[in-house]
């Protein structure tokens, strides 16, 4: 379970580029729940995302991971409880090491790191074996660069390493957002697959209001940095692209001129 | 080349392929360019020496020289990480102090060790020339370090090194605590820099505080250099370019100063290093296109 309380975080504060980022987010994520967060740009989405990980130290407020008060914890430290999948296919991985040396890194997240061989026998038989479930063939490149890698093949295996161990919450920063719609089809449905088997807690930001419906059980709207809009299971269900948008302009006071968030 | 210069440019060659090693540590595992070896090649040399013309056993004195090194990458690691100054920044603030230090440290500018023990000592009694046996024991203590090199990047810790170096964000999120592992790397750097000063000290038979100047800058033709003759997409094919960079560089900087014709002399020594390290920078740029063709993405 993930409790945020009051959460802000002003950048550039007390410059004449001051930008309050988060002003004050409440969110409770139960055990098991699958999150989509929306908002524009600027709405704080990923500065949120980025608070959880560990990656920005919030102003105010506190960050519980299982009852467990993490709000000053770095990101290595967190890297236990909290795994990540970037927006930036190059962003999750190491593009100048091999596909197994990038499993291996993941394949220690949160664990002490010894001297042994890194890629051991017996790990790479354990690679092989779940990467070969992702169909793409990769099971016969273990050894390639993951630079040589699409980028849909890339976030499959980012996706990957973050199921690699256990966690407590899923963090997905738009990551199908870089890529073509059917590479995109794919990274969601092995998305959906990976949470569902494991029962995982996840917080997934996009930009696509009808992937925000589709998938998960609950949907967070975030506008100015706070939650203007949280509706789940039955609530949701009914929900239309239209009815979100409607609920958009509503809080924004305008009419909504973020193509992406139409299009999409 | 006679071959008594050749086989000096061998030996030394070796020796700064322990330089490279740690170049190559610094530079490119872990992607922060840093100029403390300029300060910490004499500062092994420095402490190696002292400690023995005062009767210290000489592994002891060589021991303690990298360990002095390893505190010198510390310094250098920790102004970057712990006070945010800028890596280069930091590495050149380290490489001035040092030579303070250094002169502190020998009491003097120069500490001769003529008919001292060393740890080169025991080749004396071998039944072949010094001049023989010396790089053939630096060849296999140079060999030793790779092999040891390649299997810690290999390890679960140097796995996580690397990947600091390459893309820092991305380790964090896999646990990987990125300030200290650059300062372990920036430590294991310098102490085999250190280490290679105090063995230079004790071949050439004295440590002085200007052995440092241009360290760096040799041991980056040997890291390039060895880049450019040879595909270095593995650890193990890394490290072997580092020696060889090193012992081509000793090559042709000896070829250059032995041949008459030219008509270089050793006060040229630096002027040719710049001009080798930007041959082996450029070159392999000019090849670049053919490359990627062939391989599908060289070296980079």
């Amino acid at each position: 379970m993930i409790e945020a309380r009051q959460i802000a975080v002003t950048f550039n504060a007390g410059t004449p580029m001051e930008t309050p980022a988060m002003r004050g987010i409440d969110l409770t994520i139960p055990k098991g729940d699958f999150v989509t967060v929306i908002g524009s740009n600027g709405a704080g989405k990923s500065t949120f995302l980025n608070a959880l990980a560990g990656e920005l130290r919030p102003d105010s407020g506190t960050i519980m991971i299982d009852d467990q008060d993490v709000t000053n914890w770095p990101t290595a430290k967190r890297a236990g409880l909290v795994a990540r999948v970037f927006q930036d296919p190059l962003g999750g991985s190491c593009a100048n090491l091999t596909i197994e040396e990038n499993l291996a890194l993941a394949h220690a997240r949160g664990k002490r790191r010894g001297f042994g061989l890194s890629v051991s026998a017996s790990v790479r038989e354990e690679f092989r074996e779940r990467i070969s479930r992702l169909n793409l063939g990769l099971e016969n490149r273990l050894g390639d660069r993951m630079e040589l890698l699409s980028g849909g093949q890339r976030q499959a295996v980012s996706l990957l390493m973050a199921a690699l161990q256990p966690m407590k919450i899923l963090l997905l920063d738009e990551h199908t957002a870089a890529l073509d719609p059917k590479t995109a089809a794919f990274v969601l449905e092995l998305t959906r697959e990976i949470v569902s088997e494991r029962n995982l807690t996840t917080l997934m930001v996009t930009h696509s209001m009808r992937q925000a419906l589709d998938i998960g059980n609950r949907t967070v709207m975030l506008h100015e940095g706070r939650v203007v809009l949280d509706v789940r299971d039955e609530d949701r269900r009914g929900l239309k692209v239209e009815d979100l948008l409607h609920m958009f302009e509503k809080v924004r006071g305008s009419e909504i001129d973020d193509d992406a968030l139409l299009l999409s | 080349m006679s071959q008594i210069a050749f086989l000096g440019a061998i030996e030394v060659g070796f020796l700064f392929a322990l330089v490279a090693l740690g170049v190559f540590l610094s530079f490119r595992i872990l992607q922060f360019p840093d100029l403390t070896v300029d300060g910490s090649f004499p500062l092994g040399a420095a402490v190696c020496a002292s400690m023995i013309v005062v009767g210290i056993d000489p592994y002891i004195a060589t021991f303690a020289a990298a360990i002095a090194g390893a505190g010198a990458g510390v310094v250098t690691a920790w102004l970057n990480v712990r006070l945010k100054i800028l890596h280069l920044l930091a590495s050149i603030l380290t490489m001035i102090a040092l030579y303070s230090v250094n002169l502190r440290i020998m009491g003097r500018p120069n500490v001769a060790l003529l008919g001292e023990t060393t740890v080169f000592s025991p080749l004396e009694s071998l039944d072949m020339p010094m001049y023989v046996s010396l790089p053939i024991a630096l060849a296999v203590l140079v060999l030793v370090m790779k092999l040891a090199l390649d299997w810690f990047l290999n390890s679960e810790i140097g796995l996580a090194m690397r990947a600091t170096g390459v893309n820092p964000r991305m380790a964090r999120a896999q646990g990987i605590h990125t300030d200290r592992y650059i300062i372990g790397g920036m430590a294991l750097s310098n102490a085999l820099v250190a280490l290679a000063g105090a063995l230079f000290a004790q071949s050439q038979g004295a440590a002085d505080v200007t052995l440092g100047v241009g360290v760096i800058v040799v041991g980056l033709a040997a890291v390039i250099g060895g880049e450019a003759v040879m595909n270095t997409r593995t650890i193990f094919r890394a490290t072997i370019a580092c020696v060889i960079g090193s012992i081509m560089y000793r090559l042709a900087v000896a070829g250059a100063l032995n041949s008459e014709m030219i008509g270089l002399k050793a006060q040229d020594l630096n002027l040719i290093t710049a001009v080798l390290v930007t041959l082996a920078m450029v070159i392999p740029g000019m090849r670049m296109p053919f490359r990627r063709k062939r391989k599908g993405g060289a070296s980079s």
